[in-house]
């Protein structure tokens, strides 16, 4: 039995690392400034806890063989002090340092505001789409009114956009995000109706966009592409359909793409 | 702490009932009390796998249609889940660790005839037992069960237009959780005082066994989140009926404003999660002990470390409390408070692995019996790992970025949480039910059914990870509508064969469990040759545990193999060898 359990430990313990290592599924391409800092932390904790992982299971099945029942009696301990010492220690700086190292990506994610000349996009979540919002060439977003807010017309008024505001007069809102590539994106992301959260996997971005606040997030994309985008918050019965797309563009398709809708409104 | 008299608290135990209700219905005795907890749990968890069963189906093939079911609609998969997670984490996960085996055993192992409030040990039952009815009634009121999971996130949970089953079902659904609550407070004053006060002479709290220390500390835990918890809900319901916002700001579903203004959705977060992590240890802490337990009887060896296995108990009820963040990263809470409690959360990740280090020195040297309580016990170890393991990746926040909400999360607290907690209720029913029921398990059908379960439990669970990491989102009622998630439906099916196959598998252990209680083999009083006061009492206890006898206790609970011993193991109350390690 010992033997059995040797094995079908092992080899579960073996054929799991084995996916992990093959990187059969793993996380998507990263096209953003951060993933390449994220993704280092990612392999080295993932390096760290597999060793830990395969050590701790390979220890398991071994003793569970090694120490099945036989003549020998079995030994008479109650522990070993210096044992427990070490071990607490180990797995202290082991986990604390893992946590310190990744403070830095951390930090320069969500402690600094976004740069003065990001490109500026209003996120907003309703059950059950993404809407973006652009300020115009004022570079200011109009004023919204709740009693405005008609999620079926697919456009302005989903957001409740005032059009009496002046500074709303230029803010184009679209079922698509455009961005241009290499410079920051300011992301202003809102919710109207429950929580929901806005995940563009290969940008390694997530965030809650919450009603009744307006969240200030940042990130940079690297690479011109279309990129997914959904809702990784359980936000009612259409959650699974509420994705949409990121189009990463040159900055000059982006500047086109911005003037066509402008023209579009006039 | 000084030892209290036993003599002194025989004012608690009571004369035997004679009547068939008040013995085995309204009955005051706690292992009539544990046994209904345990097959309450036992008919939740069948509803929950169940439940599961439709998800994983659905998910395979969204349009087929099931018996007397029909074909089930994305709206009713979140159904599912929330019912299936709601279910599964406070009636089986808290109902039968601490509600069944601890109501059983406490007492006995400590030397008491009864816990130390008979009448609020049958009301705590008896409330969580109409919670878990209110619960299910849910299903069955118009607009069907809420969708809103588990977490029951507001405004989601607050607002009935907000979708199908947030009306009266939701309702219902918090209702449940408030009498639950009510139910695990009552039970967390009992188990508390018990082992404060109601322990045998001789029974120091470092003598006592290391179940008896899980059940005690998961007590306080309940004591102190199942309070914050109810009082969340009743807050909630105050939203859903009362027109009060305390969770809910201005916000406009389906084009309409629903009246409310002000409130704030991340309080009802901050509220749950303060519940909801400790909740996490109230469901792993008993097994811990459990297993901690059986891994030193099956090895015929002491436990490694008693003293650090205590303080880490005690260090993981602490910091439980302070950890509650780190379901918060992606929330829109303060980027500075989420490393706080990142911190923390690692930190806790220590007195864990100080338990794991100290379960394989306890196998170390031993002379392990490979009997099924055993194997079940080894597996809690290897799964405990394995959903350990995972643990510090979502414990950064950084990390978090990309597995937040993923499938990856899923795996995590499944194999760490549910599994593993599961595997600790397993081994604890191989373990004790001869001395429950009088009659031995069978073993061939026990074995049959671990490796089957430890196995299918990976193939279900180890494939999530790699589900999330490659970016498939949690609650996800089909993976058809991105395009990067169709790779993953081969693995998606894989995982979902594996669960017709564990699932499959229960039905040996439920055969097995009431064949046995009719046909089993006779058991002997002590036939695992364990050291516990249960094991000294006859088969099954009588009324009042230990046929008016006072145990006196002159030794640890692990002494095995012991130099000198005429056997390889001392009963805690022989007084002719007293150990000397403690």
């Amino acid at each position: 039995m010992g033997l059995v359990l040797l094995i079908v430990i092992w080899l579960i313990t073996f054929i799991s690392s084995y996916f992990f290592l093959a990187k059969t599924w793993w996380l998507p391409v990263g096209a953003s400034a951060a993933a390449a800092g994220i993704d280092h932390h990612f392999s080295t904790t993932y390096i760290l806890m597999g060793t830990v992982f395969i050590a701790a299971q390979v220890a398991l099945g071994l003793f569970a063989w090694k120490f099945r029942e036989r003549s020998a009696a079995a030994r008479y301990s109650h522990g070993n002090n210096k044992l427990e010492i070490i071990w607490t220690l180990l797995t202290a700086i082991l986990f604390i340092g893992l946590n310190l190292a990744s403070g830095s990506i951390w930090a320069s994610e969500r402690f600094r505001p976004a740069v003065s000349n990001a490109t500026q996009v209003e996120v907003t979540g309703m059950q059950f789409a993404w809407y973006f919002r652009y300020p115009g060439p004022d570079g200011k977003f109009g004023a919204t009114k709740p009693e405005l807010i008609d999620p079926s017309s697919g456009s302005e008024s989903a957001v409740g956009l005032d059009t009496t505001d002046p500074a709303s007069k230029d803010d184009v809102v679209t079922g698509t995000m455009y961005v241009p590539v290499n410079r920051e994106v300011e992301v202003v992301l809102r919710a109207h109706d429950v929580i929901h959260s806005f995940f563009i996997p290969q940008m390694r971005f997530k965030q809650d966009a919450v009603p009744g606040l307006a969240i200030h997030m940042h990130f940079t994309p690297i690479a011109v592409g279309d990129y997914e985008l959904t809702c990784a918050e359980l936000c009612g019965l259409g959650h699974y359909k509420m994705n949409g797309m990121l189009k990463v563009v040159s900055q000059e398709d982006y500047d086109k793409w911005l003037a066509a809708r402008e023209a579009e409104k006039q | 702490m000084a030892t209290r008299d036993f003599t002194a608290h025989e004012s608690h135990a009571h004369a035997a009932p004679q009547g068939f209700i008040r013995k085995y219905v309204f009955s005051l005795d706690h292992k009539v009390i544990g046994l209904q907890y345990y097959f309450l749990a036992l008919t939740a968890v069948f509803v929950g796998m169940f439940l599961s069963l439709l998800m994983r189906i659905h998910l395979i093939w969204p349009t087929a249609s099931i018996p007397l079911l029909g074909e089930i609609k994305p709206e009713t998969y979140l159904t599912l889940l929330t019912m299936h997670g709601t279910i599964m984490v406070f009636f089986v996960l808290t109902t039968a660790p601490q509600g069944g085996f601890g109501n059983y055993f406490l007492p006995i192992q400590i030397g008491a005839a009864d816990m130390a409030f008979p009448v609020l040990n049958m009301l705590s039952f008896w409330v969580t037992l109409l919670g878990y009815l209110v619960m299910l009634s849910a299903f069955f009121v118009a607009g069907g069960a809420p969708l809103h999971g588990w977490t029951g996130y507001p405004p989601l949970s607050a607002v009935p237009s907000a979708g199908p089953g947030e009306g009266l079902g939701a309702d219902l659904w918090v209702t449940s959780i408030a009498l639950f609550c009510i139910g695990a407070l009552m039970s967390a004053l009992n188990f508390i005082t018990t082992t404060l006060d109601m322990r045998a002479k001789g029974m120091t709290l470092m003598r006592m066994p290391l179940t008896c220390w899980a059940w005690f500390v998961t007590a306080i835990l309940g004591l102190l989140a199942f309070g914050v918890l109810f009082s969340a809900g009743i807050l909630l319901l105050l939203d859903r009926n009362a027109g009060t916002s305390f969770y809910v700001p201005l916000v406009v579903v389906n084009g309409q404003m629903v009246g409310h203004k002000g409130g704030s959705p991340l309080l009802w977060q901050h509220l749950f999660w303060f519940f909801g992590h400790p909740e996490v240890y109230i469901a792993i802490l008993p097994a811990m002990g459990l297993c901690s337990q059986l891994l030193s009887v099956f090895s015929r060896k002491p436990i490694f470390g008693y003293k650090a296995m205590v303080y880490a108990i005690l260090a993981i009820g602490l910091l439980g409390f302070m950890v509650w963040g780190h379901h918060m990263f992606m929330s829109g809470m303060s980027p500075y408070t989420a490393f706080a409690f990142s911190i923390m959360t690692m930190a806790i990740g220590v007195p864990s692995a100080i338990k794991t280090f100290n379960w394989l020195g306890t196998l170390w040297g031993g002379r392990i019996r490979f009997a099924s309580p055993m194997l079940f016990a080894i597996g809690f170890v290897s799964l405990f790992v394995s959903g350990g393991i995972s643990g510090p990746f979502l414990a950064q926040p950084v990390l978090d970025i990309p597995l937040h909400d993923t499938a990856f999360v899923t795996g995590h607290f499944h194999l760490i949480m549910g599994v593993a907690s599961i595997f600790g209720i397993f081994a604890a029913t191989y373990y004790w039910f001869p001395k429950m029921f009088g009659r031995m398990m069978n073993e061939r059908l026990a074995q049959a059914h671990f490796w089957l379960t430890f196995i299918g439990t990976y193939c279900i669970f180890m494939p999530m990870h790699y589900a999330g990491m490659a970016g498939q989102p949690r609650r996800y009622s089909q993976f058809t509508t991105l395009h990067y998630l169709e790779k993953l439906i081969p693995l998606n099916e894989f995982i979902t064969f594996a669960a017709f196959v564990t699932i499959a598998a229960q039905f040996i252990f439920v055969f097995n469990l009431f064949w046995s209680m009719k046909a089993g083999k006779k058991a002997a009083d002590n036939p695992w040759e364990a050291t516990t006061l249960e094991w000294i009492t006859a088969t099954p206890p009588p009324h009042d545990n230990f046929g008016g006898q006072t145990p006196v206790v002159y030794n640890g609970p692990y002494e095995y193999s012991v130099p000198g011993a005429p056997k390889d193991y001392v009963m805690q109350t022989d007084p002719s060898i007293v150990a000397a390690a403690h």
